[in-house]
């Protein structure tokens, strides 16, 4: 299957299989008007499977959702056809307002201005914890 | 500004510190009558708590500091939809120091964000209680002289009790810690505390269904209530509550030097009959959390100063 190469954008490459939907959800990418292909099991020689999203236009994308979800993902920024910038992506330490606390005890459930923060807690586990009430972050 | 919000907020250094304030509250106690005189202590209780409440007002009024107190969340401006941070900035205003208890898990952690003055955790939901555990340590401290190499059992609800939490966190700091952990199945210690407390820091642990069984072995036994307000419906609560009732048949086999311990309030599960006892000690700790509580607003008020 083809897709075009894009001119200027964006492009998510090295998603782990079967991630790629919940980057795109977690990016809001369903709200762009610009062309968005999600690849789902692209054939990859170092990953066998892979995940591709290519964004047509000049966005700033997420690097915390990006880490959080599949961290060793790669983003590539592409301008005038040319790749201008690649960046291989890293558990971020924080993720502001990417995901929510599911403690039904949590005060950032009660008071919905609060800023949904997580830390992490455990790199090599990936255990990200609500910084009010220390409720672990469910499973990506 | 420094806040106590979780019991790690201190450090061994400056637990020890409170340890020595406390003790020389309690040898004299004329010395610190006008402490934060001028001072004034806001308690923000939007959750039902007489003991605790009344614990921090009183260490305020003998430290010759006043006391300005909200006692329910319905009677405040928080039943009108003001925001934790909203009220925290609001009672920096009035307030050099504020202890705030809320149903909420992590309330007082935004207070301390947003406030001006410290803020003390006065208990959060079923997360933290770090003056709970202040005056469990003083209680052990004073009871044993020491906080290492010792076996501790906690009974009860070790799922839930966030006193219990807190105080494996506080003791998995010191070298020759045993923890025995008695429970029923349905309340055993969550595994994240295992896990990343105990284990993370090489504590060696049991865990037991039978408070009889490991008795002989223990210094410490630290009950637990099994709280109603924890559960989400009842039949759980009336089924688990009676699990775990300590008499003093139960303590036929334990060493003459334990100490019994219970953040109280209790319902039934230390026999009455167990109060006479000299290894009793729950009624101590209530008295040694009014002490731990005047080390902790003079520490806080006297680094608010200094900026």
């Amino acid at each position: 299957m083809n897709i075009d190469s894009i001119q200027n954008g964006v492009v998510i490459d090295h998603i782990t299989a079967g991630r790629g939907m919940r980057i795109y959800t977690l990016l809001g990418l369903d709200e762009l008007d610009c062309s968005v292909a999600l690849i789902k099991n692209a054939i990859s020689n170092k990953m066998g499977k892979k995940d591709i999203i290519k964004i047509d236009a000049d966005i700033p994308v997420s690097f915390d959702v990006i880490g959080y979800v599949d961290p060793g993902a790669t983003v590539n920024f592409i301008k005038d056809g040319h790749l201008v910038q690649k960046r291989r992506i890293e558990m971020p330490e924080r993720l502001v307002n990417v995901i929510r606390c599911k403690n039904p005890r949590c005060i950032s459930m009660v008071e919905q201005e609060l800023d949904q923060v997580f830390r992490l807690t455990d790199r090599e586990q990936n255990i990200y914890r609500c910084i009010y009430c220390e409720t672990k972050a469910s499973a990506v | 500004m420094k806040s106590v919000i979780d019991i790690l907020d201190l450090s061994v250094e400056e637990i020890e510190e409170l340890i020595h304030t406390a003790c020389d509250i309690i040898a004299r106690p004329e010395a610190y009558q006008e402490a934060c005189r001028h001072k004034k202590l806001a308690t923000l209780f939007f959750e039902p708590s007489t003991r605790t409440r009344l614990s921090f007002e009183a260490a305020m009024y003998e430290l010759g500091g006043n006391v300005l107190s909200v006692s329910s969340g319905s009677s405040s401006s928080a039943a009108k939809g003001e925001s934790v941070a909203d009220t925290a900035k609001t009672v920096s205003c009035y307030a050099d120091i504020i202890a705030m208890r809320h149903p909420n898990e992590g309330a007082p952690y935004v207070a301390s964000l947003n406030a001006s003055v410290p803020v003390i955790n006065a208990g959060d939901g079923g997360h933290n209680h770090p003056t709970q555990t202040l005056a469990d340590l003083l209680t052990i401290y004073r009871e044993k002289g020491r906080f290492d190499h010792l076996t501790v059992g906690f009974c009860g609800d070790l799922k839930f009790g966030r006193t219990v939490h807190s105080l494996i966190n506080a003791l998995s700091r010191y070298e020759g810690i045993e923890i025995v952990l008695i429970s029923p199945e349905e309340l055993k210690l969550p595994s994240y505390v295992k896990k990343d407390v105990l284990e993370r820091n090489g504590i060696p642990y049991r865990q037991t269904t039978s408070l009889l069984e490991p008795m002989p072995d223990l210094d410490i036994l630290y009950m637990t209530r099994v709280q109603k307000e924890r559960f989400f419906n009842e039949e759980d609560y009336l089924r688990l509550k009676d699990s775990y009732i300590l008499d003093l048949k139960k303590l036929e086999t334990a060493r003459e030097d334990l100490s019994i311990m219970h953040p109280l309030p209790r319902v039934n599960e230390i026999s009455v009959a167990v109060d006479a006892d000299p290894r009793a000690c729950y009624f101590k700790q209530v008295l040694n959390g009014k002490y731990m509580r005047m080390a902790l607003i003079l520490k806080l008020l006297k680094e608010a100063e200094q900026g």
